[in-house]
């Protein structure tokens, strides 16, 4: 009993410290907050890929909005194609809307879409940690 | 033949290996094999089944085999790869390209890996389509699924070691469909990982369980299931 106890006891906490050991608690992923430029670097009815962040930039007639390029099947990088005004992704086929809604496809939910502000000096700054609602647009 | 084999055995040497005074019985012919750590893979004796190759077709020795060789070959080729980026990449090419034989060491490790992942596959079918698994073989079924799937990890996490577009992508697919797993997925993928993203921290992680924790409790498993094939009758024979 005791002896199947502690063997128990000590085999637990091999594998909590196990799997404590194995969970980064540092990561040197590039941060979640950057720049991407001035407002004025995207025309009006623009969809502007930002390939090192996979997202694109949208300025459509209500104003500015981030949308990610991560497709929400299994994680490819979706191509925006401007004569159907559609996102494809190249893996399995998903087919989005200009503002990021399934349109076909294996997709199981929307693009996300990232929160954006002006930053202190006047270019775009998105913030890919915080998911907004699709309708939110920044006026700038 | 036969008086040189008995000499050499009642040599000193050969008795300090053999352990038993030469003689031709059967049962010292039998024990000669048993106490022999060379020789205990081999069976004692092999019926006529058993040298039938349309039954069997030699799947599973051929696994082996390709095990083997993805065990030199790999080990040789770790002597020119750095798992970090962008190394991974470069070295690959050099291993390509600039280290003598190296292609046909790549190219040997990467064919022998596609063709044991088929080679196991054939093999789990052929146990299946001649019902094998029945007993007393159950417990060497799920030991040879284990195989299975440890030999697809295996392929899964060598396929990003060339760290090319090819590997890059094949694992964001991958990781995301471990994130789909119920409660713990989204866990699973980051611990996979190392990390959010595919990069240096997966690349290391995948190299380390590619070279070490998955070669090791193959192995482990491997020794099991030959041992029970030899103990649950030997090798599988027509019903």
């Amino acid at each position: 009993m005791i002896g199947n106890g502690s063997m128990l006891v000590a085999l637990g906490g091999t594998g909590i410290f196990t799997y404590q050991y194995l969970s980064p608690n540092v990561l040197f992923e590039p941060p979640t907050a950057f720049k991407v430029g001035k407002p004025s670097k995207f025309p009006i009815d623009s969809w502007t890929f930002i390939e090192d962040r996979k997202l694109f930039v949208v300025h459509d007639k209500k104003g500015f909005f981030a949308i990610s390029a991560v497709c929400t099947h299994l994680g490819c990088t979706v191509r925006w194609i401007e004569g159907e005004n559609q996102f494809h992704c190249p893996c399995h086929g998903s087919f989005f809307t200009n503002d990021g809604k399934v349109k076909g496809g294996p997709a199981p939910r929307p693009l996300d879409c990232f929160a954006m502000s002006i930053a202190p000096d006047g270019e775009l700054l998105i913030d890919t940690g915080k998911i907004v609602d699709r309708e939110t647009r920044l006026q700038a | 033949m036969k008086n040189l084999f008995g000499l050499l055995i009642n040599t000193r040497i050969g008795k300090s290996i053999f352990r038993r005074d030469f003689s031709d019985t059967e049962k010292d012919r039998s024990e000669r094999i048993y106490n022999n750590f060379f020789f205990h893979i081999y069976p004692v004796k092999v019926g006529k089944h058993g040298v039938k190759t349309c039954y069997t077709f030699c799947l599973g020795g051929i696994s082996f085999l390709l095990f083997i060789i993805l065990t030199i070959t790999g080990f040789l080729l770790m002597f020119y790869y750095h798992p970090s980026v962008p190394r991974a990449y470069e070295d690959m090419k050099d291993i390509q390209y600039v280290v003598s034989s190296g292609i046909f060491l790549r190219n040997m490790h990467r064919w022998s890996a596609h063709i044991m992942v088929l080679a196991v596959f054939l093999h789990m079918c052929r146990v299946f389509f001649t019902a094998s698994y029945r007993p007393p073989r159950e417990l060497n079924w799920i030991v040879g699924v284990l195989l299975l799937v440890l030999t697809l990890g295996l392929s899964f996490t060598g396929y990003l070691l060339p760290w090319d577009q090819l590997s890059y992508w094949a694992i964001t697919v991958g990781a995301t469909m471990a994130g789909y797993a119920p409660i713990i997925g989204k866990k699973m993928r980051f611990l996979l990982l190392g990390g959010n993203v595919v990069n240096e921290n997966a690349l290391l992680r995948f190299y380390v369980l590619h070279c070490i924790l998955l070669p090791a409790l193959i192995v482990v498993l491997m020794g099991i299931h030959f041992w029970r094939v030899r103990k649950d009758g030997g090798i599988s024979k027509p019903l």
